[in-house]
């Protein structure tokens, strides 16, 4: 029989494809002397016997493959790890696999705490850096705890992160697995990293080391103090200390963060003979291993422990436009989240609140033609500084959605691994605002026939003060917010037939269907010891900030982006006024060359798409997969958004398709009867205001805007996320 | 004739050696053929697959429910003319209601565990055949009816 589990005494040197490189190389420093925790290792076997007698092998197969790889955004690629987790979460283990695994740990660990690790075979490879693609868990206890994070170290062999890295990985459907390395947890007072040779210097070796456990110094919470100490000798050359404030101890489950003792402030965690009896240790390991290692160790007491040593790997080597370590960077931990979440809501919206109205006040028509253009580029500096802020700052919140999405889902185990957004809505977002107010508007017009055919024929201030109050109100609060080239009140008369078309039934943001807010949240809370309950609610809270910030931080950008159209838009009209230069389209490249008389006007037209002109055959799309976004099921007609004036002529019904929805375009959504993306997952823009609203919703849909015409007959079906291309009788049937 | 027993053993193990079958449906006289995940009840009255409601085979079966259906084991090598069996059915499609679903959704997720979530989609529409005659092929031209109505 294959061994599902074996002991460090009993892995050998060729077991490395069964019990992964962290587990061979921790029985190779067992078998050595060195002082390393008792553990054993879930050989990939039991990972195989699981995923096969259980179907899940199958279930992956059919989730990972949904799309081809290359044509998956990040986010959907986290969605689909997400929707896998959740597989693994629900899926419970064989009980034959289950009753040996849980005899083993009880014989061994019984109710002392212990660490699952990931220890996948192939990871930890001496080429190339992986650190952190898999999960790993501290302070576990209980034989039926450990079975539970065994499956998330299983699952972990999936990760957002793995998918990312998968050619470098060779992460491959049909041969990889996981092991998991399942380790006698030792509460050290003091840890750390030693790195034998300095990835920057090769003449250093480097120790950092924090007062608790491991993880706040690797997960990037703690500052580690930092020696540098010759390679050769041992002899420290540097000491770069920190401000010490806090540590990661164990809690009742996992580790958190704590306050630092006073007196522990003061002292750096290593004395100078601890960090000579650390470097001994990593270089007795390099003595083994025949090469440099990185070792992560633990003082309990005055005893030094070995927890994991690896070879020193090179930086992957990244290539200019590869986007995946700065996704890899959007993991943000809880702490970072807050701090965040301070920034963007009292920093950063209101400063952007003022930039918008600082230059709305400017008087753009007193200005010279050369002073226009000066204007025109500094705006666009302006707006391009603000993108970067976006960038840095407002992307990476929105972690805090998934972060609350996988605590969910961690301790409710529900049917929908998305059911966690049913909690996040309905926050008030800045746009939902907007709709209220586009909607407030349209039920005037629909219930008042004088108004409605007076503002036919006149401007709004003749046809009643008080919607053209209310009028103004949403137009000074919403009109210079951009989309694409134009700015949302760019024509009052658009704006006004949009609210004809808005009158009659009213689409109230409907919510979700099936749990209603509070049950969820009781549901959510019901699940956590009433000590932890404050801290199930801080994460709530976070991810709804995470939430409503996602959809508002564009809203606030837009409104500078309208400013810098604004000021192009003055460019153009007064270039309109010397022919024979062709304006209209032109863009804001070009508009303040051409006001200060230089440049050529180059055709600003739109190049042509294939349009397929005497063909003799004709290919068109029937079904399209993208990502079950939002549920339901819709049939209507497409109404394809490619600028600004396709919003305009909205109708009641349509189903709005587009490459990547904007919340400077969402207060169509409320026409809308589904929604089509070519940009894809669950918890962007258009996800989002889809849910708010209860409309069915794919994203990811490859090419929507090239297989979908406007006036196509569309079916949305939102619970498997497919889009059906002409008439289908979906809806006869239901 | 011989009776259907005499192939229930082979035929039920043979169905479960197969997850994909060709379903063949019309649309006004034009075929129109669809590989689908499939399932045969123990009695082999009924095969069971799931299709959603905007396929044109669902369309299709819905205006006439006359189908077809042939299940094999070619592994698409010339020595499949000798070695390569086939059964074809034929019979009539009806839609299985969601709430009387029970038994077929058993035999149906029974073995293909991994579409629950696929056919638990409201616009997924489980679908039993009602097989009036089986046809079974073998070396090519060997060709047996069995005739259940």
């Amino acid at each position: 029989m294959t061994a599902f589990i074996l002991t460090l005494d009993q892995v050998e040197e060729g077991h490395g494809p069964m019990v992964g490189g962290k587990a061979l190389s921790l029985a190779a420093m067992h078998k050595n002397g060195f002082p390393v925790p008792p553990a054993v290792c879930i050989t990939v076997e039991a990972y195989r016997h699981y995923v096969a007698a259980t179907g899940l092998a199958d279930q992956i197969v059919l989730d990972l493959y949904r799309k081809p790889f290359e044509e998956m955004r990040w986010e959907e690629i986290w969605d689909t790890a997400l929707r896998i987790r959740n597989a693994f979460l629900k899926t419970p283990v064989p009980e034959d696999l289950k009753e040996m695994l849980i005899r083993e740990f009880e014989s061994r660990f019984s109710t002392q705490p212990v660490s699952v690790r990931s220890s996948a075979p192939g990871e930890d490879s001496s080429k190339t850096s992986f650190a952190g693609l898999h999960e790993s868990f501290v302070n576990i206890r209980g034989p039926q705890a450990i079975l539970e994070h065994t499956r998330l170290v299983w699952a972990s062999l999936w990760s957002d992160r793995a998918l990312l890295y998968r050619q470098e990985i060779g992460l491959d459907v049909r041969t990889s697995a996981m092991a998991v390395l399942v380790q006698e947890m030792i509460l050290g007072e003091r840890s750390g990293i030693i790195f034998g040779r300095s990835p920057t210097d090769p003449g250093l070796s480097v120790v950092e080391a924090v007062y608790g456990l491991n993880q706040g110094l690797v997960d990037g919470t703690i500052e580690p103090d930092r020696w540098n100490l010759d390679r050769k000798t041992g002899r420290i050359l540097s000491h770069v200390p920190v401000v010490r404030d806090k540590a990661m101890r164990p809690g009742h489950h996992g580790a958190r963060i704590e306050p630092l003792l006073p007196t522990l402030q003061a002292r750096p965690p290593l004395a100078e003979s601890e960090l000579t009896e650390v470097y001994r240790l990593c270089m007795r390991s390099e003595a083994i291993f025949h090469s440099p290692q990185d070792m992560e160790w633990t003082y309990r007491g005055r005893d030094l422990y070995a927890l994991q040593s690896r070879p020193i790997t090179t930086d992957l080597i990244t290539e200019q436009n590869d986007q995946r370590p700065w996704y890899l960077s959007l993991h943000q931990s809880f702490e970072n989240l807050k701090v965040l979440r301070a920034k963007i809501e009292e920093d950063l919206i209101p400063a952007m609140e003022q930039e918008a109205r600082d230059l709305a006040a400017m008087d753009l028509g007193s200005l010279s033609n050369s002073e226009l253009a000066g204007e025109i580029d500094r705006r666009r500096r302006i707006h391009r500084q603000w993108l970067d802020i976006y960038k840095r700052d407002c992307i990476p919140f929105a972690h805090g959605m998934r972060l609350f999405g996988q605590v969910y889902n961690d301790r409710v185990q529900p049917d929908d691994p998305f059911e966690f957004v049913g909690l996040l809505s309905e926050t008030g977002m800045v746009s939902t605002r907007r709709n209220e107010m586009l909607q407030e508007l349209a039920d005037v017009i629909q219930h008042d026939a004088t108004l409605s055919d007076c503002l036919k024929n006149e401007p709004v201030e003749h046809c009643g003060g008080i919607f053209a109050e209310k009028f103004n109100a949403l137009v000074s609060q919403f009109g210079d917010i951009a989309w694409g080239e134009s700015r949302f009140i760019q024509d009052p008369k658009d704006l006004l037939s949009l609210l004809m078309e808005m009158g009659g039934s009213s689409s109230d943001v409907k919510g979700q269907g099936k749990k209603g807010l509070e049950t969820l949240q009781e549901d959510f809370l019901s699940m956590f010891d009433d000590d932890q309950r404050s801290m199930a609610l801080d994460i709530l809270d976070i991810g709804r900030a995470s939430y409503r910030l996602r959809d508002d931080d564009n809203i606030y950008l837009g409104k500078i982006e309208g400013q810098v159209l604004a000021a192009v838009e003055e460019g153009r009209s007064r270039l309109a006024k010397q022919p024979p230069v062709v304006v209209k389209d032109m863009d804001r490249d070009h508009l303040s060359d051409a006001l200060q008389g230089e440049g050529t006007i180059t055709s600003q037209g739109k190049a042509s798409s294939d349009a397929g002109q005497g063909k003799p055959h004709f290919v068109a799309a029937r079904q399209i997969v993208g990502q079950p976004a939002g549920p339901g099921l819709a049939t209507g007609k497409a109404r394809v958004i490619s600028q600004h004036s396709d919003l305009f002529q909205f109708k009641r019904g349509d189903i709005l398709v587009c490459d990547a929805i904007d919340p400077g375009m969402t207060f169509v959504i409320p026409l809308a009867s589904a929604v089509v993306e070519r940009r894809g997952g669950m918890l962007i823009h258009g996800a989002i205001i889809a849910r708010e609203y209860g409309l069915p919703c794919v994203t990811g849909v490859t090419d929507a805007t090239r297989w979908i015409k406007t006036g196509d007959i569309l079916t949305v079906d939102g619970y498997l996320g497919m889009v059906i291309i002409g008439e289908s009788n979906l809806s006869h049937k239901t | 004739m011989i009776a259907l027993e005499n192939h229930k053993a082979d035929l039920i193990s043979f169905f479960g050696s197969q997850p994909l079958a060709v379903l063949a449906t019309h649309n006004k006289g034009q075929p129109y053929g669809s590989l689908v995940a499939f399932a045969a009840t123990q009695d082999l009255d009924h095969l069971v697959f799931s299709t959603t409601r905007s396929t044109r085979k669902y369309a299709n079966l819905s205006a006439d429910p006359r189908v077809a259906m042939v299940i094999d084991n070619r592994s698409n090598h010339p020595s499949d003319l000798r070695f390569a069996r086939a059964v074809t059915a034929t019979g009539r499609a009806e839609e299985i209601p969601k709430d009387t679903s029970g038994d077929f959704l058993g035999v149906y997720l029974n073995k293909h565990r991994h579409l629950e979530d696929f056919v638990s989609s409201p616009s997924c529409a489980l679908i039993k055949i009602r097989v009036e005659v089986y046809y079974l092929v073998t070396r090519f031209q060997n060709v047996v009816e069995i005739h259940l109505t």
